[in-house]
């Protein structure tokens, strides 16, 4: 496992203990994690893999805080996400979390720029200063021409790339990306794999990756495997 | 905040079903101010039948001259005020008068009620809006009687040179008289002390007073409501007969706002209806929105003024239809006086102002339940859909 350097000596960034998560299909209790501890220093890139229904994006859904675990301490930059309320969690992912969905998840009413603005928009930012920003991580994903145009006009692969530069415009501690590459081509895949190791190279970026493509898996520099709710 | 751009173009996204909710909800603002245009026009019409320097003086507590009753003795006590104004031959101009229902014979066999005005030797003069248009005015101490024009032909000898029949005496016809479209045309005049005996009716229904200016009759309202001689109610002439409008245009308003009401059930629906697709389409943008950090109760606020953004285009359509309804003119029959009255649909900035609330409420209403829901819904589900 890699890490930064100079963070050899602290805590991970992303620490579960005793993880379980169950849902609840009428009366029947169907687990779906058991028992997971996890740790994930900051500035990794990591990538989960498994067989469907292995409970990977469960996984995610935890770290990133759009979930609650049934049981464990889910600790993301040394706050316990558990304890919190939907209104705290809510401000939480706004300030520390970058989303990367397999389905871009962009609005299509809105041009680039202003996909990109949407987290900008509950930072108290000015307008001046979120045009800056935006420009600048549309840039990074190397869409700075394109930034008036609708996601329809894209093609899946820059719409991903829209959808990175808005996980990014707001440079939190943790991107998580489920299936970024899923919907792709082998080319526009290849690209934003790029894009997640200049993120993670030369932005520091802690990056949590679920993928079921092996040579996606091969970029990260660690690969773990679920299995039935287990971490292998 | 989720930008409103957002939800103004989602909705020129489905511009189709967003169109046919703004027509509906529209058409219901559009009867709702038309209604209110038009109370308001009839107010207004029937208020210009009066001169403003006349003021009538009715009974405390009467709000018609066919209910009040006046003692006679006010007449020359209210006659010597400084305010009123005087005849070309130096009388005051001031006038005792009496209003009787009269049942008069119609061609076709039925009955109609029509209103005869017991005068003064000063009536016409008070009122230069009154002109006569054939023959002649009725002398007093006689029988003679003259016709306000909306009469002539309704019953028979209502014409100039005839003769009517009422109170079992004979009242033969001198003159038609015109009241630029003022109730006053659909009355027959004639010498209030032919007229009281008549009908036993020793007293006055109102005195008439015409004063020097609008200042004047300021005054003298003031003057005789200050006054513990007399327990009158002095009116200036087109607030009495506004007043007169009042239950029509009442009536109208309360039947309006009625059908407005029942048809802005079916326009809430419909935007219930719109706003439900709207977040069914929308739902994994919601979803995103939510796990990007907005709030629940963003996502509420977003979805209810998309709601209020639909309704207000409502309001703005109905409220510019009614306008459209200015240059239309209605001539109609003033059912209490009987007299032919002519009215418009008259806007108001507080009949548009309020259109535009009433299409932003219904919008609003009927995004209630589907704000609601989308609020509510788990991000997880959401980014699933
Ligand atoms: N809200 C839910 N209610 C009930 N069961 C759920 C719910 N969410 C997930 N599950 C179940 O939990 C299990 C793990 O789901 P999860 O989405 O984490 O799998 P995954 O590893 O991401 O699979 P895939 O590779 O297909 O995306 C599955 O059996 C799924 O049916
Ligand atoms: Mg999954």
């Amino acid at each position: 496992m890699s890490t930064a350097p100079g963070q050899e000596a602290k805590s991970p960034l992303i620490r579960l203990r005793g993880v379980s998560k169950a849902y609840r299909r009428g009366d029947i209790v169907v687990p779906v994690l058991e028992n997971v501890d996890l740790d994930i220093e900051a500035g990794a890139f990591e990538a989960f893999m498994g067989p469907s229904g292995s409970g990977k994006s469960t996984l995610l859904n935890l770290i990133s805080g759009l979930d609650r675990p049934t049981t464990g301490v889910v600790e993301v930059g040394g706050q316990d996400l558990a304890r919190m309320s939907d209104k705290e969690l809510s401000d939480w992912r706004a300030g520390h979390v970058g989303f990367v969905f397999q389905l871009y998840n962009l609005l299509p009413v809105l041009t680039a720029a202003e996909n990109v603005e949407l987290p900008l928009l509950l930072t108290p930012l000015s307008r001046a200063e979120r045009r800056e920003h935006v420009a600048a991580a549309l840039e990074v994903v190397g869409l700075g021409h394109r930034m008036g145009h609708r996601p329809p006009q894209l093609s899946g692969g820059e719409q991903q790339r829209v959808a990175i530069a808005r996980a990014i415009v707001t440079d939190p501690d943790l991107l998580i990306a489920d299936e970024p590459t899923g919907d792709l081509d082998r080319k526009s895949a290849e690209q934003v794999l790029d894009l997640f190791e200049v993120l993670h190279h030369e932005l520091h970026k802690t990056l949590v990756m679920v993928t079921h493509d092996p040579h996606a898996a091969e970029r990260a520099d660690l690969v773990r495997h679920l299995e039935k709710g287990l971490l292998q | 905040m989720i930008p409103l751009y957002y939800n103004t173009r989602s909705l020129w996204a489905r511009r189709l079903s967003t169109g046919l909710t703004v027509l509906g909800l529209g058409l219901v603002v559009f009867v709702f101010s038309a209604v209110l245009m038009l109370a308001n026009g009839i107010e207004s019409a029937l208020a210009s039948g009066g001169d403003p320097r006349n003021v009538i003086l009715l009974a405390e507590g009467s709000t018609s001259e066919l209910m009040s009753n006046v003692e006679r003795d006010a007449l020359r006590a209210l006659g010597s005020a400084p305010q009123v104004a005087s005849s070309v031959e130096g009388n005051p101009l001031v006038a005792g008068e009496l209003v009787v229902p009269v049942l008069l014979p119609r061609g076709d066999g039925k009955e109609s009620n029509i209103n005869a005005r017991g005068i003064g030797p000063e009536s016409f003069a008070i009122r230069p809006t009154v002109r006569l248009i054939a023959g002649r005015e009725p002398r007093m101490g006689t029988n003679e009687v003259a016709l306000g024009e909306a009469l002539v032909g309704r019953s028979p000898g209502a014409n100039l040179g005839g003769e009517l029949v009422f109170a079992e005496e004979r009242w033969p016809v001198v003159g038609v008289f015109t009241a630029e479209g003022g109730a006053y045309e659909s009355e027959l005049w004639v010498d209030v002390n032919r007229l009281g005996p008549a009908f036993d009716r020793p007293g006055l229904s109102a005195v008439v007073v015409r004063t020097g200016s609008e200042q004047a009759r300021d005054a003298f309202i003031k003057g005789v409501e200050e006054d513990s001689r007399f327990t009158l109610e002095a009116k200036s002439e087109p607030e009495y007969w506004a007043d007169q409008a009042t239950w029509l245009a009442t009536f109208i308003r309360v039947l309006g706002l009625f059908v407005s009401f029942i048809f802005s059930v079916g326009a809430v629906l419909g935007a219930m209806i719109t706003m439900y697709a709207q977040v069914a389409a929308r739902i994994g943008e919601l979803g995103m929105l939510r796990a990007v950090g907005y709030r629940r109760r963003s996502v509420l606020a977003s979805i209810l003024i998309e709601s209020a953004v639909l309704g207000a285009a409502g309001g703005v359509l109905g409220a510019l239809g009614a306008l459209a309804t200015r240059w239309m003119e209605i001539r109609t029959l003033n059912f209490q006086t009987f007299a032919e009255i002519r009215f418009g649909f008259t806007p108001t900035p507080g009949i548009m102002v309020a259109a535009l609330v009433f299409g932003t409420l219904m919008g609003t209403l009927g995004g209630l339940l589907p704000a609601l829901r989308a609020s509510r819904l788990s991000i997880l589900d959401a980014l699933r859909a």
